[in-house]
């Protein structure tokens, strides 16, 4: 394979798979309210086209042509850059997550994977966790009260769970004995070799603490409405919003990517082509992500705090310790 | 940004009178320590109507619908303190059936009043679902009113002696359908919060006040019961026929968010076995008292009769003239206690028309509930007193 062909392979799967991932956010927001809709006895959105689904891009039709506003006492330079930080990271860590087995294209090996790290799971732990500066700075910046405590509550949060979800899955590398993504789904071949099953207090774990740290219900203390009106985005308009927006919806969907590589089998499944069992893991997830936000109401501040350090942080410690324990006697 | 007092900065944040969670247009300015609260001021005044005021200017029977629009979530309670006032004053008795319907139907109101508050006190906590699942079920309320007064929100269905007008003969079905409803969604309400361990932590203990605190802030109503005293103005002071009905007032213990919650799910329970009896019972009758020149005569009198049609001419351009003298008529609002006091000088309006609105007065406990307390314990502390800013403002 030459070198020519090498580049135009990578730069057309960095194509396809950031426009995968932005159309798979645009997409997810309708299905959130779509869903929400259905389980509050609501239609969700219905008049932009069939079932509303042309309703993602009317809202980007009309973020775009919002007016981008900055608050008089605003730091200009950090609130500009700050939805970019949040933003970019966010989508990063999709260059790492194995989309699918190897194809065939035109006589080429593809491997449906943007760069298959040798430590792929640092990568994502390391990248994502810089999406927290975003909303800092966000906070902080935007000169608003409502905002720097949606800010400080984030960062608080973000920190202290970090921590939890990095050890959640250190059982699962431990019984693999590899960091890189692509080696984790092949050792899921068979059903009941998913991770899931290996690793299920290790599951739990990952799952409350990525909840967490996507800011998302019942964890989603940075922007609660009805105490602090949005949170470190309640300055924000225009596209400079509806990057913290987007950004979410590709942290949500990155974390079922994540879920369902580590966890879920990766693609792997009967019948269908490998690409579509992953896409329908990462859609199940992404339903239980609205089907929680639905149900439940919000935790408060110091009750959130007490829960990541007195009961995940132990408890991941401790799946940890007997994870380690039985690798070693057995 | 931050205000440097002595030793300690803390910071100033105005939680409304624009904010998602204050209810309407209230204001409290809040003094912050991190995210404790150090020092609350509610701030009123945003929604000021002048329905007091206004009331003396207006026959009695023109204050009407001006009542529904002060705690604009119950207005059949609010028709009912004014009505039963106006005929305290004059020394009306109305028909049995007319006491049946107003119990059925401010019953049904406090209902209604309690299930936007189950679905927005909830909703202030996050469990966004629920203000969607207790507006359906408030639906089937508000077609009750409907089917008696035409209006769905502003009904101002009650009359000084009477009702508007005869109920309507599906009232019993439409009624029935409300509490089968009504029924269904109290279960539902039930298994998703009750036991639901965030709930529960959100509101155990959080924004406590103490029997006695609470008597001294005038609170009324659910707050004052969830603390564990027993006044309700249905038992202690019985009115427009309560005594005959068969209902226990629901107590709880600890004064927090959650004994609130409980004991307005309770009184929802109580309130349809109210509403039933009253349905059961329903007597036949006129649905109006018959006091010529005070309370108008039957539309078909009035097309056949001389008297008749001079009583009504002379009621509706000129009024009535109760005698002098000051009344004081107290009713249990959804909200707690409202009374309405009306001085008399002998002419057709009312001299002064003073209201004593529960959300008023429960207001007043507010800072004294959250301050101690995190900014997340504001929104329920506001939600679980339960305040309409239509009444607070009048």
């Amino acid at each position: 394979m030459s070198l020519t062909t090498i580049a135009v392979i990578a730069a057309l799967k960095v194509i396809v798979f950031l426009g995968a991932v932005l159309t798979g956010c645009a997409w997810a927001t309708w299905l959130e309210r779509k869903l929400v809709g259905h389980f509050q006895h609501r239609m969700g959105p219905s008049y932009a086209g069939p079932y509303g689904l042309l309703q993602p891009i009317a809202d980007a039709i009309k973020l775009i042509f919002k007016e981008d506003f900055m608050p008089d006492g605003a730091e200009k330079i950090m609130y500009t850059l700050a939805p970019m930080i949040a933003f970019i990271p966010a989508l990063l860590s999709f260059a790492v997550i194995p989309f699918g087995d190897e194809v065939t294209i035109m006589g080429q090996q593809i491997d449906l994977v943007i760069s298959d790290l040798n430590i792929g799971i640092l990568f994502i732990f390391a990248v994502t966790s810089l999406g927290v500066y975003g909303i800092v700075l966000a906070g902080w910046s935007s000169g608003s009260k409502y905002s720097l405590l949606g800010g400080i509550r984030s960062s608080a949060q973000m920190i202290s769970y970090e921590i939890a979800y990095g050890l959640s899955i250190i059982g699962v590398i431990l019984v693999a004995g590899t960091l890189s993504m692509k080696e984790l789904v092949v050792q899921q071949a068979s059903f009941f070799d998913w991770f899931i099953f290996r690793q299920p207090v290790g599951f739990v774990l990952f799952v409350i603490c990525a909840i967490a740290e996507t800011n998302r219900a019942p964890f989603d203390l940075p922007e609660a409405e009805s105490e602090l009106v949005a949170g470190y985005h309640t300055e924000y308009s225009s596209m400079k919003f509806a990057m913290f927006f987007i950004g979410e919806y590709a942290n949500m969907i990155a974390v079922a990517c994540i879920a369902t590589t580590i966890f879920l089998g990766g693609w792997q499944g009967p019948l269908f082509p490998p690409v579509v069992w992953f896409a329908i893991k990462v859609f199940l997830f992404m339903c239980f992500y609205v089907w929680l936000r639905a149900t439940l109401p919000r935790f408060r501040y110091d009750q959130l705090m007490n829960f990541g350090w007195k009961a995940l942080f132990p408890l991941a410690l401790l799946n940890t310790m007997v994870t380690a324990l039985l690798k070693t006697i057995g | 940004m931050t205000g440097q007092a002595e030793e300690r900065r803390t910071l100033n944040l105005n939680m409304g009178p624009q904010h998602p969670a204050t209810h309407g247009v209230l204001r409290v300015e809040l003094e912050l320590e991190g995210e404790s609260v150090v020092k609350a001021t509610p701030h009123i005044g945003y929604l000021h109507t002048g329905i007091e005021k206004t009331g003396e200017s207006k026959l009695y029977y023109k204050v009407i619908p001006m009542t529904d629009r002060m705690d604009y979530l119950a207005p059949m309670s609010n028709n009912l303190g004014y009505c039963l006032a106006v005929e305290k004053l004059l020394g009306i008795q109305v028909p049995e059936k007319v006491k049946y319907a107003r119990v059925c139907l401010t019953e049904l109101t406090r209902l209604k009043s309690h299930l936007v508050w189950v679905g927005t006190h909830p909703f202030d906590l996050g469990a966004m679902s629920m203000g969607l699942y207790a507006f359906r079920e408030r639906e089937s309320i508000i077609d009750v009113y409907e089917a008696v007064a035409g209006q769905r929100m502003m009904s101002t269905y009650f009359r000084i002696g009477g009702l508007a007008e005869d109920l309507p003969g599906n009232f019993d079905k439409v009624v029935k359908k409300a509490i089968s409803d009504i029924r269904q969604g109290l279960i539902d309400y039930n298994r998703l919060l009750t036991d639901n361990k965030i709930f529960r932590n959100r509101t155990i203990g959080v924004a406590k006040i103490s029997a006695e605190d609470a008597i001294n802030c005038g609170l009324t109503g659910p707050s004052l019961r969830a603390c564990g005293v027993n006044y309700d103005v249905r038992k202690a002071n019985p009115y427009t026929g309560y005594e005959n009905f068969d209902f226990e007032i629901p107590l709880g213990q600890n004064g927090d968010v959650y004994d609130r919650y409980l004991v307005r799910m309770e009184e929802m329970r109580q309130s349809l076995r109210i509403v039933e009896q009253a349905l059961d019972g329903m007597p036949e009758g006129p649905y109006r008292a018959h006091v010529p020149g005070v309370v108008l005569p039957p539309k078909e009198d009035v097309l056949s009769k001389m008297e008749s049609l001079i009583f009504h001419f002379k009621i509706i351009t000129e009024g009535f003239r109760p005698p002098r003298g000051a009344v004081y008529q107290a009713i249990e609002s959804p909200k707690g206690e409202l009374g309405f006091f009306i001085s008399s000088d002998g002419t057709g309006k009312p001299h002064r028309m003073r209201v004593r609105p529960p959300s008023f007065v429960n207001l007043s406990a507010l800072p004294k509930l959250i301050e101690g307390a995190l900014v997340a314990d504001v929104v329920a502390a506001i939600g679980s007193i339960d305040i309409v800013l239509g009444e607070v403002d009048r």
